[in-house]
């Protein structure tokens, strides 16, 4: 795709999403001819954005290869701070760049997938956990509504905590959008870790959370737990800095009604919109061009 | 030569006349919405956004002496469709015209077609000059005549008056379509006329409103696999069996309706393989299809997209045999476009009188005309600093890149408020309608 005028594929779907959403209430009806040339946009920006992703994270898998080095290097003398030092260093400026990235929101850093399920070292002792050479990566606070996370520093309770992940069936990469907010906190704070019992393996097709799964899924083991609509909300106003916040909830709506939410009646939009989007049936009749699970 | 409808660059274009409010202000009902000639040329037809149809005719008397211009008056003024309300769907029904067609005309009154998003309506118009006189059973100004007081008979007689122009509704298509209509057009029978909305197209008889033929339907099981919508569709000018109808892909198809009764299988498909280099996020929206217009001659069709204006030989489907940039510029610029929706303006083209040249609209109120003979183009704008009368249109050009000569205007002065999206052009003499957002330009051809 030829570059042009600077445009991202980031910006072109908050657009594209803008103007399906504002089509809805345009005189006249669904303009049909309009919004499938809309969709050819979205399709279009997607299709780089993943592409652009999908480079990100083997860029990323390689980094994380030197940094599982570290990490091991690490292990080896947790307690000598002087002598992994200077390797330490390295991962945690590392580590804290990486982290920072994460909270900046999940989907425009596009770093945010390997956030959820970063193997991280258990601190033996809270005292210890917060030095710094013990910081190699951030580990998300609530990879792991269940069980609860061991006591530390940072209280990272679920309850504070959300997160939205997003997996895609088509690609199976994990996007993670963090709740900002508390997230931003954490980030503040590198020296906090965040320590969880169990280290999810790094795989792409995983994905934690608490939430939603399309029944197709069936290589992840987890255990969905309810969160309220009024979080997801919370959390993809706050994170998602980059794309128009107002149009998140749209967007999860418009890909869960699929391109016949378009043309069918106006009920049947507010219906997706007002809280059926998340049910298995409006998740099933995803449209072709993107097929996106919200778990919240 | 004048008469013959034919001239390009030979031609000077000079400032005839201009039609509505001059005030910068737009009301959004007066935005005009389509354009058309009838087939002498005599009546020349606009539809507006507020529903609102307007007919001017060619002022005749002086038109024996070939020196003299003529011009055109309003003839007549009607409201063609009102807003309508769906209940069942919420759904807002919007007035705008989208298309005016011309039937040829039979007897003294002329008949159009018009129509909104949902419905066609078939309008007389006709002249009356004269009423009749002197009845028996009421007065003049028609309160009944006390019968008591009536001893004598009369005749009633015709006498002449001041000439009205009345428009009426002799039928009304409604109900037909799901989808919103964009086409209309008249077959070469004088009976029949084809209507097509996003995804169908009807064929109707102009005497029978309850009924309507579907011939074609592009409509997926399943909306999800929707890929292309219907954009335009026209019949051939003398085969009454042949109609095209154009697609938001890029593609045309040209349908024989004796073939079958639904006409989903074309019997020409005309496609131009996209030019991969040429790939962006926007391609699929430049390549759909505005319009499509066969010619006066029937062997060829024009069609116009985002960007350029094509000339198909119908007897060759695998690329058009003339391609136009009408804005090439543009090009660079298409995700602004896409920002402010410019880049969904869709631009009508047209043919002169013996098909020699094309012409279509662009931004910043310039229009373009293509002559094919010569191969040569240019660009004219319609503007108010240019309409003293009969004063010639300099050609404009408009500088993509670099340095900027004088007279040229660069891209990034153009005002894409202000588009030309519906032209017109006198099947007979060089006299040509260019709407502007809400005016009206008449420029002819310069005579001595």
């Amino acid at each position: 795709i030829t570059a042009e005028c600077a445009v991202d594929a980031q910006s072109l779907i908050s657009i594209s999403l803008r103007k399906i959403h504002n089509s809805r209430t345009q005189r006249g009806g669904i303009k049909l001819h309009k919004n499938l040339l809309v969709s050819y946009v979205l399709r279009n920006a997607r299709q780089v954005y993943m592409n652009e992703k999908y480079a990100e994270i083997y860029r990323m898998q390689q980094y994380e290869e030197v940094m599982t080095v570290c990490n091991e290097i690490q292990e080896l003398d947790p307690l000598d701070v002087v002598s992994g030092g200077a390797a330490a260093d390295e991962c945690e400026d590392a580590g804290v760049a990486e982290q920072q990235q994460c909270c900046a929101g999940g989907m425009a850093g596009g770093q945010a997938s390997l956030c959820g399920a970063q193997p991280c070292s258990l601190p033996s002792a809270p005292e210890e956990a917060c030095k710094t050479s013990e910081t190699l990566f951030y580990r998300s606070c609530c990879a792991e509504p269940y069980p609860p996370p061991p006591p530390s520093p940072c209280d990272f309770s679920p309850a504070h905590c959300n997160k939205t992940t997003v997996l895609d069936l088509d690609t199976h990469v994990v996007t993670t959008v963090e709740n900002g907010c508390l997230h931003q906190d954490c980030c503040c704070t590198p020296l906090q870790p965040c320590s969880s019992p169990s280290s999810k393996k790094r795989k792409v097709s995983d994905y934690s959370g608490c939430g939603y799964y399309a029944p197709e899924l069936e290589d992840v083991s987890v255990d969905p737990a309810p969160c309220k609509r009024a979080k997801l909300e919370d959390c993809c106003s706050d994170c998602l800095v980059d794309l128009d916040t107002a149009n998140i909830s749209n967007l999860i709506s418009i890909f869960g009604s699929g391109f016949s939410g378009l043309v069918s009646r106006q009920a049947d939009f507010e219906q997706a919109f007002n809280g059926q989007f998340c049910s298995k049936q409006a998740l099933a009749s995803l449209g072709a061009w993107t097929r996106a699970i919200v778990a919240f | 030569m004048a008469g013959a409808g034919g001239g390009g660059n030979d031609v000077q274009w000079c400032f005839s006349q201009v039609k509505g409010a001059i005030d910068d202000d737009v009301a959004e009902a007066d935005i005009i919405s389509t354009v058309e000639f009838n087939h002498s040329g005599e009546l020349l037809a606009t539809g507006d956004k507020g529903g609102r149809v307007v007919i001017f005719q060619q002022d005749t008397e002086n038109k024996s002496q070939p020196q003299c211009r003529s011009e055109y008056n309003v003839y007549s003024t009607f409201q063609s469709h009102e807003p309508e309300f769906d209940y069942l769907k919420s759904l807002e029904i919007e007035e705008k015209i989208n298309k005016i067609r011309w039937l040829p005309q039979k007897n003294a009154a002329q008949f159009l077609l018009s129509t909104n998003d949902k419905t066609i309506k078939l309008w007389k118009i006709s002249e009356r000059d004269k009423r009749p006189e002197g009845y028996n059973l009421k007065e003049e100004d028609g309160r009944c005549r006390d019968s008591t007081t009536i001893t004598t008979l009369r005749v009633p007689v015709f006498r002449p008056m001041d000439l009205m122009v009345e428009a009426s509704p002799r039928r009304v298509f409604a109900n037909a379509h799901t989808y919103h209509i964009n086409s209309i057009s008249v077959n070469s029978d004088n009976e029949t006329y084809l209507s097509a909305d996003d995804l169908r197209i009807n064929l109707w008889h102009l005497e029978i409103t309850d009924r309507s033929f579907n011939i074609v339907d592009i409509k997926p099981a399943n909306m999800e696999e929707l890929t292309e919508v219907i954009t335009a569709a026209e019949f051939h000018p003398h085969q009454c069996n042949t109609f095209v109808y154009s697609s938001s892909k890029g593609t045309i198809r040209m349908c024989d309706m004796r073939a079958s009764a639904l006409c989903d299988k074309h019997s020409k498909l005309f496609e131009e393989p996209e030019d991969p280099s040429n790939r962006s996020f926007f391609s699929e929206i430049i390549s759909s299809i505005s319009d499509v217009k066969f010619s006066h001659s029937g062997r060829y069709m024009m069609t116009r997209d985002y960007l350029s204006v094509k000339i198909w030989d119908l007897n060759m489907e695998n690329r058009p045999v003339e391609t136009y940039q009408v804005h090439e510029y543009l090009r660079s610029k298409l995700c602004s476009l896409y920002e402010n929706d410019c880049i969904f303006d869709k631009f009508e083209c047209c043919w002169n009188g013996n098909d020699s040249v094309v012409m279509t609209g662009s931004y910043n109120n310039f229009f373009r005309m293509l002559d094919r003979t010569q191969r040569r183009d240019v660009t004219l704008e319609a503007s108010r600093e240019s309409s003293k009368p009969r004063q010639v249109l300099k050609p404009r050009r408009v500088c993509a890149g670099g340095k900027r000569k004088k007279d040229e205007i660069s891209v990034d002065s153009l005002d894409f408020n202000k588009k030309i999206l519906h032209t017109a052009w006198h099947p007979q003499e060089n006299i040509i309608a260019v709407a502007t957002t809400n005016n009206l330009y008449i420029f002819q051809e310069k005579v001595n």
